[in-house]
């Protein structure tokens, strides 16, 4: 039997939560199919997180690709039918691959598994994003270097706490309704690994009070900087990103088990804190930079 | 003795030629461990040049492995592994970031320096020690009676603070005194290092000068 999955037309970090409610209701070894026939629109967030729900299938899962041809033609310049083929059975016409520098995507879906794609990430992302966050975004090139170090931080978290590989993608959007016409810049790091929870458990033992969970967990390592390591220097990385992103009015949020927290700044409405999600294993992360506003 | 360690060098040789950016624990003990084996063979008292003027991105991780853990090797209050002194040279102010970060994580201190520029102390310090840092730099050199007579510091205090600061690297202790660390393109000799130089380098990115 395989249950179909339906994606949502517009797929983000929020509306995904019904692709994840739908797939909480699957045992792991059905069959399913994601069907993305009608959806237009995906973000960063949208594409790695779909990669890692393949990963979370004990049994390969099937995709149905957008029909719309910008849609695809989009996801294809994202590179998202380059690793979405080993993971799914794809029906519906897979554009024709182009050259990167064909494509107008900062940094296409890039998978994060060892040391070395961290450096790979961040030497594209430098060669690519100078021009668009400087004049896009009016990103002072200090500001461009504090945002790739960002950027590695949160992949090096994947490496170290996921226990598998996870994927990141990186768009500069305008966005023409919020924030009143400005750019904006959006990082998404996905995994389908241990999560957060698990990764502390693992060193600091599973014996917690009744509140420990999901929740507790995100809070530890994110307002307060717990890590499973040991060695006292470890948790500058998600602190120093942090800092960056309160320094720039960015939005930060982070989903991992059944909760999601979240920096939020005074441009959006998100939650802080939610509870009771879907399960999904891993972690999925999403920051989001604003242009800043040339009297700011 | 000073030795001048381009980090972007070490980077290349330890890591991969291709990389410019300091990012990753890997890549961080890597490096590390590549200063320390330079450091191993220009003897006891010596003061390293941290060339970071080529290094392009250095992330938070990176610096803790680099920096931090470099430093507390050469600072501990009970068995220094040895004495070496280091400026660090050609910091950008992103590397700052990242560097100061972990040395608050650490209570750590360093003496930065460009081209040209006084040399400046970063990290945790307290007032004190603050203050006779920048009357040794402002002397040149100083022994406690030296320090107290220009601060005003009792003399017990300014002897302390001197030793505090020469346990944490940041001052080179001699038996004339006490001298301020920085590097050799500001055109002072720091204390006599510079008498037994000698070069190490073999094109592996370390120089003596």
């Amino acid at each position: 039997m395989t249950t179909i999955i339906i994606v949502p037309p517009s797929l983000d970090d929020q509306s995904f939560e019904q692709i994840f409610d739908q797939l909480a209701l699957i045992p792991p070894d059905e069959k399913v199919l994601v069907d993305a026939r009608r959806t237009r629109w995906a973000s960063p967030f949208g594409l790695t997180a779909l990669l890692t729900v393949a990963q979370t299938r004990l049994e390969r899962p099937a995709l149905a690709i957008p029909e719309n041809e910008d849609t695809a033609s989009y996801w294809g310049r994202a590179s998202f039918f380059r690793h979405a083929e080993s993971l799914y059975d794809i029906s519906g016409r897979v554009p024709r691959s182009r050259q990167a520098s064909e494509s107008s995507v900062l940094l296409e879906v890039t998978p994060v598994v060892h040391t070395q794609d961290v450096h790979t990430v961040v030497e594209n992302i430098q060669q690519r994003a100078r021009a668009i966050l400087q004049e896009k975004l009016h990103l002072q090139s200090k500001v461009t270097m504090r945002f790739t170090m960002a950027l590695s931080e949160i992949c090096q978290n994947v490496i170290e706490h996921a226990g598998t590989g996870g994927w990141v993608a990186v768009q500069a959007y305008k966005w023409q309704q919020r924030l009143g016409g400005r750019s904006v810049v959006v990082i998404a790091v996905c995994d389908a690994g241990m999560g957060f929870r698990k990764s502390l458990e693992s060193a600091h033992g599973s014996e917690r009070d009744d509140r420990w969970g999901d929740r507790m967990a995100l809070e530890e390592t994110m307002m307060r900087g717990v890590s499973r390591f040991r060695d006292p220097g470890r948790g500058q990385g998600l602190a120093g990103v942090k800092r960056f992103i309160g320094n720039w009015q960015g939005k930060f949020s982070v989903r991992s088990g059944t909760a999601r927290i979240a920096i939020v700044p005074e441009w959006d409405q998100d939650e802080v804190m939610r509870e009771g999600l879907a399960p999904f294993p891993g972690a999925q992360v999403q920051i989001t930079i604003p242009e800043r506003m040339p009297d700011a | 003795m000073i030795s001048h360690i381009d980090v972007s060098s070490v980077l290349r040789r330890s890591v991969c030629d291709l990389y410019s950016n300091l990012v990753t624990r890997p890549t961080g003990a890597a490096v590390r461990i590549g200063i320390e084996h330079h450091l191993d063979e220009i003897g006891d008292n010596a003061l390293a040049v941290l060339d970071f003027s080529h290094v392009g991105l250095l992330d938070f991780s990176c610096a803790d492995e680099i920096v931090a853990k470099l430093l507390m090797q050469y600072v501990s209050v009970d068995i220094p592994r040895r004495e070496v002194y280091f400026v660090f040279y050609g910091m950008s102010e992103s590397h700052l970031d990242a560097i100061e970060a972990v040395l608050e994580r650490h209570s750590l201190a360093l003496v930065t320096q460009l081209a040209g520029c006084d040399a400046q102390l970063i990290g945790t310090v307290d007032g004190d020690q603050r203050a006779a840092w920048e009357m040794i730099c402002e002397l040149g050199s100083a022994c406690p009676a030296d320090l107290a007579n220009a601060t005003g510091m009792p003399a017990d205090k300014a002897a302390r603070t001197l030793e505090t600061l020469w346990r944490r690297r940041l001052v080179i202790r001699q038996e004339s005194g006490y001298f301020p660390v920085r590097g050799a393109t500001s055109g002072l000799n720091p204390g006599g290092l510079l008498a037994d130089d000698r070069d190490t380098s073999g094109g592996t990115g370390v120089e003596a000068s």
